[in-house]
């Protein structure tokens, strides 16, 4: 039974469904725990955690250097190159760095070793320490095509206490960003809107899980009295709904002045450490019912 | 002078393509012998760098001159470095910009976009 170290994604199929909302504050009422925020493009989780004592590492990227004085302009780099980051000009190989996505394939395949690579630097990754949690925030540097290398290393084992349980905030979408955010995942809380858009986005998310092989269910957020397409939709396909957060003012108010409600108030704490118990409810019962994963 | 054109349909009578590095196919046509072919593009299910990949083509072929509504900024820099002009393609059929182009009427593109790189949906 695996409960230490349980890895927990928080994804959703587009931004502003509450994945940030659900990941501090679950990670902020589950005792020492660790929070890795993997939306690189835009990370909001520190904005709630105000680390201290960050540490911060560049993150880099390789990419390719062409030696002109080696190169015999034989062109296998440039048909070689499935992202068409080289283009051959004036009998040279030329490159476009920002669509290179570091393969190596090119310096490896060059007959006449004219090929070397260099440095670039992608974005960073902070560590710090809020409260009892361990903050990881990846930034990647505007106009970068891929936050993957960033990813990576904010999931890298060894800057992991592996006793403690992982809160994963989750890029919006579906894209390969996301699939390497839930790789090592144990299971996936999927955040959903109360709208046929909503159900939408969730199905998006849904599917990729299914594809991964991997544990879910849903938080309904924002919820509202009446009919939620997004609990319909968990119904008619059997998906456990962990639990409902209400749309609800002071909770909106909380979160709008970046403050974590878990932390502010007794109601919202009661709300998220429920939800923490259904969710490792739910995870141990997977590994009891799957002990291979 | 050869000169190329991205295309939908393979005939002088169809429109241009609006798209250069995604177009279906290139019309590759001599001013002067008048002969023409046409090309698949292979940069057209490209994951990225579809532009580049391109120009490439167009550069490969010996074109001096290319006839495109539209193009981004990698393809500009790989067409301008192999010395390959990019003129405005005019609304109306690959013939019509043929002869527009043979009567000096297109003007040079200026503007090139910066591409659609993950927001082609």
């Amino acid at each position: 039974m695996k409960s230490k170290g349980v890895k927990i994604a928080i994804l959703s199929g587009k931004g502003g469904t509450g994945k940030t909302l659900v990941s501090v504050n679950l990670a902020s009422v589950a005792g020492k725990s660790v929070y890795i925020d993997c939306d690189v493009e835009e990370p909001n989780g520190h904005l709630f955690f105000k680390p201290e004592k960050v540490r911060e590492e560049i993150i880099s990227v390789k990419i390719p250097v062409i030696n002109e004085s080696l190169c015999n302009g034989c062109r296998k780099c440039v048909d070689f190159c499935k992202f068409n980051a080289l283009a051959f000009i004036k009998n040279k190989p030329y490159v476009f760095e920002e669509v290179c996505h570091s393969c190596g394939g090119c310096m490896l395949l060059c007959p006449e070793k004219a090929i070397g690579e260099q440095e670039k630097p992608i974005g960073k990754v902070q560590r710090g320490v809020s409260g009892n949690v361990n903050v990881h925030t990846g930034i990647m540097n505007t106009g970068e095509a891929s936050g993957i290398p960033i990813i990576k290393s904010l999931l890298n084992e060894n800057f992991l206490d592996k006793e403690l349980p992982v809160f994963v905030d989750c890029p919006p979408g579906s894209a390969c960003i996301v699939m390497e955010s839930i790789k090592d995942a144990d299971y996936c809380m999927l955040v959903a809107e109360p709208t046929v858009f909503g159900v939408h986005n969730l199905n998006m998310v849904y599917d990729l899980v299914r594809l991964f092989n991997k544990p879910h269910g849903v938080v309904l957020n924002k919820c509202l009295d009446g009919e939620n397409p997004a609990e319909t939709f968990c119904t008619e396909n059997s998906i456990p709904i962990l639990g409902r957060i209400p749309f609800d003012n002071e909770l909106g108010s909380l979160n709008s002045d970046a403050k974590i409600a878990a932390r502010e108030s007794n109601r919202f704490r009661a709300l998220f450490a429920s939800l923490l118990e259904t969710v490792m409810k739910e995870v141990r019962h997977d590994t009891t019912v799957n002990p291979q994963r | 002078m050869k000169i190329a054109i991205p295309v939908d349909e393979q005939n002088l009578e169809s429109g241009v393509c609006p798209s250069f590095g995604r177009a279906p196919y290139f019309l590759f046509y001599n001013t002067d012998t008048k002969e023409s072919y046409y090309l698949d593009n292979s940069a057209v299910a490209s994951q990225g760098g579809a532009g580049i990949r391109a120009a490439q083509v167009i550069a490969d072929h010996g074109v001096k001159a290319l006839l495109t509504p539209r193009c981004g900024e990698n393809a500009e820099e790989v067409l301008r470095k192999s010395e390959v002009l990019i003129y405005k393609s005019i609304p109306g059929t690959v013939q019509q910009n043929i002869d527009a182009f043979a009567a000096e009427q297109l003007v040079l593109l200026s503007d090139f976009h910066p591409g659609f790189h993950g927001h082609e949906k």
